[in-house]
């Protein structure tokens, strides 16, 4: 793949770190990231509004949005493509306040999320919708961590190696969506 | 027999992405002048080459069973054709490894095995049984719209709201998508005859000389939005607009928008 200003990054992410990316960047991710949807959500949300302890240290984590396929015998992982961003959007400022300061995903986001990852930096990073085969492969390692109960939306311990992704928001306020959508309006140009 | 049909059609679906729908990705693909929505466009082919080789989901959103029958009149069924439909997604589900993706509603608590399926049966002339199945992912799913106009809005407010509605869903519903309308009838007949549109052969044109040059202004004014593939900016936000169309009331003018991601997947077979 011919990705045009290309970062080879691992993780943990910093913040610090995460200042460097800017909108419309390659990224090409290794390391730990975390799995967490819909359910998983709601369930850390609701354990820190309780004060209660949180199973997962989102200091300068990454949380990837996915609930991947089950895994053929032999195989560690089914599917494991992007799933839609905004519907996490109303737990998301709350966890950048807690550490947090890194998401894959899909699509665009509230203009709180926005703002969140301005104000506690970090960056929104998104990746190809759909390419769940493709992005399948460069996952090296499962481990189920917690909330197995949820089966598909549980929260894993994915290592990544070279796993594609933009930057979309990032901690300076930029949206590549706008910009884009700017650019390409009206068709050929 | 039926049972065996069903399975195999749910396989396919998921794992083997219509020749038709991969043609108009590959156009795209040459056409693009977005870097990055080129980008996007080469990982979603080697990802249909991928999946297609695994035998593995082209997606982890194996989504919700849609199947539409027609029945031959003269066909007398004597078994619980629903529970034979169910059965054949049941063991789709586990022998193909897909992703548990039905719920109930309110609790949230997971059926496990994909079902129920959403039947719809027609009946027609004959004695054969056609079934087609539609793979619906709620990305592009939750991205969709039944709406009632004014009589009054005509086919410029129809377009208008569709392009509107597809620059709000933006990168979410995974484009290049296709656009399933359903114009007329009421308000859950024009949802159906969305869904029905998806079902026509990828890319192909409405047999009404009007509706098919509605297809085509939409999807022209749809592309302009520079949402591109995967969201990432560019000419191909939609690779088809299909419409259907019903009369309904005097007072009404129904609009059903059921977006379709990229990966179209469906299947079909006659027995």
């Amino acid at each position: 793949m011919n990705f045009k200003k290309v970062k080879k990054i691992k993780t943990p992410l910093s913040k610090d770190l995460a200042k460097n990316f800017r909108i419309g960047d390659w990224i090409l991710l290794s390391g730990i990231v975390y799995t967490a949807r819909d359910q998983a959500h709601k369930r850390m949300f609701e354990l820190i509004e309780k004060g209660k302890k949180m199973p997962l240290n989102l200091e300068n984590a990454v949380i990837y949005y996915t609930g991947p396929s089950p895994a053929k015998p032999g195989e560690i992982l089914g599917s494991a493509g992007p799933t839609t961003s905004a519907r996490m959007d109303k737990y998301t400022p709350l966890l950048l306040k807690m550490g947090l300061s890194g998401m894959i995903g899909k699509g665009e986001r509230s203009g709180e999320v926005k703002s969140a990852v301005k104000e506690f930096g970090g960056v929104y990073l998104v990746t190809i919708g759909g390419a769940g085969a493709y992005l399948s492969e460069r996952v090296k390692k499962v481990k189920c961590l917690f909330w197995q109960d949820l089966g598909p939306e549980a929260i894993y311990e994915f290592i990544l190696e070279d796993f594609p992704c933009l930057v979309a928001y990032d901690a300076y306020g930029g949206d590549y969506f706008q910009a884009v959508r700017a650019k390409f309006r009206g068709g050929i140009k | 027999m039926l049972k065996n049909t069903v399975k195999d059609l749910a396989l396919s679906a998921n794992f083997d992405l219509d020749k038709r729908v991969e043609k108009l990705i590959r156009k795209a693909e040459k056409q693009e002048i977005s870097p990055n929505g080129k980008i996007a466009l080469k990982i979603i082919l080697e990802n249909i080459k991928l999946a297609r080789k695994k035998k593995m989901p082209i997606c982890q959103d194996t989504g919700l069973a849609v199947f539409f029958l027609e029945l031959g009149r003269n066909l007398k069924i004597d078994f619980d054709l629903t529970k034979v439909l169910n059965q054949g997604l049941r063991e789709a589900s586990r022998e193909g490894f897909l992703r548990n993706s039905v719920a109930d509603p309110i609790s949230r608590k997971n059926t496990k095995d994909n079902t129920p399926a959403i039947i719809h049966l027609n009946l027609t002339d004959g004695n054969r049984l056609k079934i087609k199945l539609l793979i619906k992912g709620a990305g592009s799913e939750n991205q969709s719209l039944a709406r009632m106009l004014k009589p009054g809005e005509g086919i410029e407010g129809i377009k208008k709201a569709v392009v509107e509605w597809v620059q709000s869903a933006g990168g979410k519903a995974c484009p290049p998508i296709f656009i399933g309308l359903g114009i007329g009838g009421d308000l859950e007949l024009s949802a159906l005859l969305a869904k029905k549109a998806l079902l026509r052969p990828a890319g192909s044109k409405n047999q009404d000389p009007v509706l098919a040059h509605l297809e085509k202004e939409i999807l022209e004014a749809v592309n302009q939005s520079g949402i591109g593939p995967g969201g990432l900016g560019g000419r191909f936000t939609a690779l088809a607009v299909q419409a259907e169309k019903a009369p309904g009331h005097i007072a009404s003018l129904a609009l059903a928008i059921n977006l379709q991601c990229w990966a179209h997947r469906s299947a079909e077979a006659v027995l």
